[in-house]
């Protein structure tokens, strides 16, 4: 467990957020509620965060944990470039979506939750966190066979002859195994 | 089919009972506010007053479930007290975490139902303020009360406010607000990824429970609920009357202005109990914290493991418990769960530290890992133990033949579990287990160290006293080097296996499950094993599937997983 990386909670925060704000501008419109108008932003403005806060950042230390099908979207994310990955933007992004929603009851509760959202994001953002893609590994493809047919052009490095015996009083020093037993030359 | 009702039968049933008791409040709730006290309420609100109050009613009884499975002191004391009669009982209380998560899903559920219902209360109650008609029913009702401010049936008071103020106005929407960000914010914080990386968000914001409580209590003090009160309804018939409002309580009709009052809060009814628990296992942790740990022995094992033997005064364990451990010299608010690796039966306590964050890190400087001289008993740190917490090993003992299988870290409570085993034998001839299959998957050779030595010490007692078929071992590899392979190949012919030092040779790669289970199902034919994992959730739900599909001979396999 290492130091928190604030950006994983605040991604949560944020897609739980984006959920609420959307579903509380469904009430408010199927409902006809007065002020409807700012429920119907609050549906564009939850799907949208949805969509933005779906990709799991990778982490910085330590593996990273895809959503399900994360991928897509990943690709799409990455496409803003800057505008994606540094968290103030975000964190700025957040607060002005969640302004109109205060303005209506039934979308309150999404506004209040991506305002907090908001505010761990900007706490990612003062500790230097970045949104980073997780992206597939693409592993050079090993290739076994082809060392095998090439016979080696020089032969293995071996210590000097002198060296290569064992001798009697100093059998640990020798480089390997004398296929004949070690007798003195007496 | 017969294991799987061994298995999990009781866990179904539970749910089953939970969910219908779920079910029948939120219908008997549903059909209380359909009588006539409500009915001018519902002239105004429709349905939605029955689709608030139905799920307010589960939250009650959710809100009460939730906090009986994380007193653990509690749930350690009835398992102790259960096991004498029923095992599965006991074992049931293994899955507290479980059931835990489940409520909280069902609280979500409700919360989101009850809100929405409110939404259209709210926008109603509203429209109904509005809609400036004395010939509108709605506005008639909402006027009644206007003089005293108590018999009144709407509780947005004037035209000349909006539903957002009055939420921020009447207790029941302010703490409704509260609570709600409470709930949602433990939410997003105990999502596996944040509580596996950084447990200590996860607690910390946990803690939001006091205020998500107190709000919960307080909600219903405005009493903003309103219906006609019994004496109303016996001079002023609803269905009778509700016609000729626009003559109420004028000379000669027989119906009155009708007079409404509030429901009384109900939530402190189902809440006090357990929170009155839940302040009393919090205090027994306290309480047991405070009691004088000393550290007898500090020993490093190789691969960054360290070994503390602990005395406290008044300290009884059982095989494979756990304890909470806290090192106030590192952190006042950090309580980390260790699996106890000592025996009952000797006269000290031990855990094996694996160093892996900030915490344990401090630890192994705090307890001079890094130094090369031996430290005075006094430079060492204080320590703070909270437990010993029952898990499902203590059931080892209950079974004749038992099934252990453990990997990497999680052999841990097994160490306890040898351990003791060894010490019965030594000291009485008749326990009742009588053959145990040991499995350990290692991804690597490194952790091995500290345990083979215990393997080895056991292995060498064992054949003094003749009894090597007692404990039958296998070391499963998931991962190796090829030069190490090799070595191995060509060490093949020796008698002791060349990582471990044993008699019984490491093997490589995976055990095939489906063997082991048939092997150990022909040689104990009719009877009960106990499987006991401690492992990742996919070797569990492989070994949960052998355990149900094995039947042959009339063997039966009970299949027990930890938890950390």
């Amino acid at each position: 467990m290492g130091k928190i990386e604030w950006a994983m909670w605040a991604n949560e925060q944020a897609l739980a957020a984006g959920l609420i704000y959307a579903t509380g501008g469904i009430v408010g419109v199927a409902g006809q509620f007065r002020g409807w108008q700012f429920a119907a932003f609050g549906i564009a403005a939850g799907v949208f965060v949805c969509l933005l806060e779906y990709p799991r950042s990778k982490r910085g230390k330590g593996t990273s944990v895809e959503r399900t099908g994360q991928y897509c979207f990943t690709v799409c994310v990455k496409a803003f470039g800057p505008l994606t990955r540094n968290y103030y933007v975000r964190a700025f992004l957040h607060a002005a979506l969640c302004v109109p929603g205060g303005f209506m009851l039934a979308t309150v509760l999404g506004c209040v939750c991506l305002a907090i959202a908001s505010l761990i994001y900007l706490s990612a953002a003062i500790h230097g966190e970045h949104w980073e893609p997780i992206l597939p590994r693409t592993e050079p493809p090993k290739r076994i066979g082809e060392s095998i047919k090439e016979p080696p052009q020089n032969p293995p490095p071996r210590p000097p002859p002198e060296l290569r015996r064992k001798k009697v009083d100093n059998l640990e020093t020798a480089a390997y195994d004398n296929p004949m037993s070690v007798t003195t030359n007496e | 089919m017969g294991n799987y009702a061994a298995n999990e039968g009781l866990s179904i049933f539970v749910i089953l009972v939970w969910l219908g008791i779920n079910v029948f409040l939120f219908v008997h709730f549903y059909m209380a506010f359909l009588v006539d006290r409500y009915y001018y309420t519902r002239v105004i609100l429709g349905q939605a007053l029955s689709w608030a109050r139905a799920p307010a009613a589960c939250l009650n009884f959710n809100c009460m479930l939730i906090l009986l499975p994380v007193c653990r002191n509690l749930l350690s004391f009835l398992r102790g007290s259960i096991q004498c009669c029923s095992r599965t009982a006991a074992r049931q209380l293994d899955r507290n975490l479980t059931f835990h998560k489940l409520v909280a899903y069902m609280i979500a559920l409700h919360t989101a139902i009850h809100i929405i219902a409110h939404l259209f209360n709210f926008e109603r109650f509203m429209d109904s303020q509005l809609m400036i008609n004395s010939s509108y029913l709605p506005y008639v009702l909402s006027q009644i009360g206007n003089n005293d401010n108590r018999s009144y049936l709407n509780p947005i008071r004037s035209n000349e406010t909006n539903p957002t103020i009055v939420m921020f106005t009447t207790i029941a929407g302010l703490t409704g607000v509260v609570i709600t960000l409470a709930l949602i914010l433990i939410i997003t914080s105990s999502m596996e990824v944040i509580r596996r990386s950084y447990f200590e968000v996860f607690w910390f914001t946990h803690h939001l429970f006091i205020v998500f409580f107190i709000g919960l209590v307080l909600h219903g003090v405005g009493r903003i609920v309103r219906g006609q009160t019994l004496e109303s309804v016996i001079v002023h018939n609803p269905n009778e009357c509700h016609s000729q409002f626009e003559t109420w309580g004028q000379n000669d009709t027989n119906c009155p202005v009708p007079v409404f009052a509030g429901n009384p809060p109900m939530t402190w009814k189902w809440v006090v109990g357990p929170m009155f628990l839940y302040v009393c296992e919090r205090l027994v942790r306290f309480y047991r914290s405070q009691q004088k740990v000393v550290i007898t022995k500090v020993v490093m094992h190789p691969s960054k493991t360290l070994e503390l033997q602990m005395k406290k005064k008044g300290f009884k364990m059982e095989v494979g418990q756990y304890v909470f451990i806290q090192c106030p010299s590192i952190s006042q608010l950090e309580w980390h769960p260790f699996t106890l690796t000592s025996a009952p039966e000797e006269d000290h306590f031990s855990v094996h530290i694996r160093i892996v964050g900030d915490w344990t890190q401090a630890l192994y400087t705090a307890c001079g890992g890094d130094k090369t001289v031996v430290l005075d008993a006094w430079t060492l740190p204080k320590m703070a133990i909270d437990g010993p917490f029952g898990t499902a090993s203590e059931d080892v003992f209950r079974y004749e033949v038992v099934m252990l299988v453990g990997a990497g870290i999680g052999v841990t409570p097994f160490a306890s579990v040898l351990k003791s085993v060894w010490y019965k034998h030594v000291k009485e001839n008749n326990v009742f287990t009588k053959k145990i299959y040991f499995y350990w998957l290692c991804p690597e050779t490194q952790a091995f160290e500290w345990f083979a030595d215990l393997l080895q010490s056991l292995e060498r007692q064992m054949t003094e006293k003749n009894m090597s078929d007692f404990l039958s071992y296998n070391i499963y590899l998931t991962r190796w080097k090829d030069a190490e392979a090799a070595h191995l190949r060509v060490q093949y012919e020796a008698e002791d296996d060349p990582i471990t030092g044993l008699k019984q040779k490491t093997r490589y790669g995976k055990p095939n499950w489906d063997n082991e289970f048939s092997a150990i199902a022909t040689q104990h034919p009719g009877s009960k094993v106990g499987v006991f994992l401690c492992g990742p959730t996919a070797l569990a739900k492989a070994l949960g599937k052998q355990c149900i599909s094995h039947k042959e001979s009339g063997t039966e396999f009970i299949f027990n997983k930890e938890n950390f």
